[in-house]
């Protein structure tokens, strides 16, 4: 259960930062592994992504995407918090203006991979 | 006849830290009812013994808050109507991130030695006999200064961050938000001490943007904001120094 002092929208921002780091942080050693499978052992590399044709991977690619997305959506957040000199009704436009474009801009990716 | 008396069913910490726990008080319901009101009532009928503090109750001092239904309020202007969950249940508790003393008073000795620490604290370049200095009240640092400048120091905040419970270390919110109103304070002769202070082990670099400390505050501060822009501060007078 979330703790009373923690339940606000900008808490929730905060966590999903931090999961989305570290699904990043246990996916990537992997893909760098698989992708030096291109040198080592390229036969088995093709049999793996013979293997990624799969349509659960396709559906877990999606997940990959939105882990990408929020984590740097996320961090662009921060740095604007940060560095530039928000208001905060400009705060919360520009909030919005993000989560709209990197809904769209994931659309737009996810329908080019899939 | 009146109609039939209402009771409330309200959990009050009682005891220090280690030994405390809830004790459970029936409370008359009244119309308009603010949590301090709560509380006095349960010192005056209930339990003569509860230790708790407050002075002004119209919301100026800063004495007064509590943790309410695990969140941390100015319980004089916090009504009843606004936090009873829907079964009808209050809990009252001491502040978070500060030892206690006895029930709901807590001991804010760090809290204010952290404004110190932090150099929330005014370096004067005048005196008596200088002319008063001028301050445009249009200019851009005494605007970023107002902004940060009504807290009543209530540690509302300071209880509602997780830094602050992480990293006993941490000046907390409502030091650094002093500090930031007196870096844009034209008056003051301690900006260097001030940089370096808010750049230390305890200062600016430790806060996570969580807005915990915004999301409190009960005079509607932004202490993130402010920590913001010592952030900026730090970063750009490094660029100043290499320069
Ligand atoms: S924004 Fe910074 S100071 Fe405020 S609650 Fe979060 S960590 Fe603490
Ligand atoms: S910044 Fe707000 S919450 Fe923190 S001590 Fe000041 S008035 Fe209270
Ligand atoms: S009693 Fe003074 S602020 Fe609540």
């Amino acid at each position: 259960m979330i703790r009373p002092h923690r339940a606000h929208p900008l808490w929730l921002a905060f966590l999903l930062h931090r999961i989305s780091g570290l699904g990043l942080a246990l996916f990537l050693p992997a893909h760098f592994y698989v992708l030096s499978l291109a040198l080592t052992r390229p036969a088995s590399l093709d049999g793996f992504l013979h293997w990624t044709e799969n349509p659960l991977l396709k559906v877990s690619e999606f997940g990959l995407v939105f882990l990408l997305a929020v984590h740097m959506f996320g961090g662009l957040r921060l740095l604007a918090l940060e560095f530039l000199p928000w208001s905060p009704r400009q705060k919360t436009f520009a909030a919005a203006a993000a989560v709209a474009s990197a809904f769209i801009a994931s659309i737009f990716f996810i329908s080019a991979v899939a | 006849m009146a109609a039939a008396q209402k009771y409330m069913q309200v959990s009050v910490w009682r005891g220090d830290e280690a030994t405390g726990a809830l004790e459970e008080f029936d409370v008359p319901a009244q119309e308009s009812q603010t949590i301090l009101d709560v509380v006095s009532w349960i010192q005056q009928n209930a339990d003569a013994t509860l230790a708790y503090r407050y002075a002004c109750r119209v919301g100026m001092c800063g004495s007064c808050a509590m943790m309410v239904n695990g969140k941390p309020r100015w319980t004089c202007r916090t009504h009843v109507k606004k936090v009873l969950g829907d079964n009808g249940r209050l809990t009252i508790e001491p502040l978070r991130n500060l030892p206690v003393i006895k029930d709901l008073a807590t001991d804010m000795t760090e809290f204010f030695d952290k404004w110190i620490a932090a150099e929330g604290v005014f370096h004067p370049t005048k005196t008596r006999y200088d002319e008063i200095e001028g301050i445009d009240p249009e200019s851009s640092v005494r605007v970023e200064a107002n902004a940060a400048i009504e807290c009543i120091n209530c540690a509302v905040c300071y209880a509602a961050c997780d830094v602050v419970s992480a990293n006993p270390d941490y000046f907390g919110p409502a030091a650094l938000n002093r500090a930031w109103s007196l870096v844009n304070d034209t008056r003051d002769g301690g900006q260097a001490a001030r940089l370096e202070a808010v750049s230390s082990n305890g200062g600016c670099h430790n806060c996570h943007s969580q807005q915990g400390c915004s999301t409190f505050c009960p005079n509607e501060l932004n202490p993130t904001l402010s920590i913001a822009g010592l952030k900026r501060e730090t970063v750009t007078s490094l660029f100043r120094r290499r320069s």
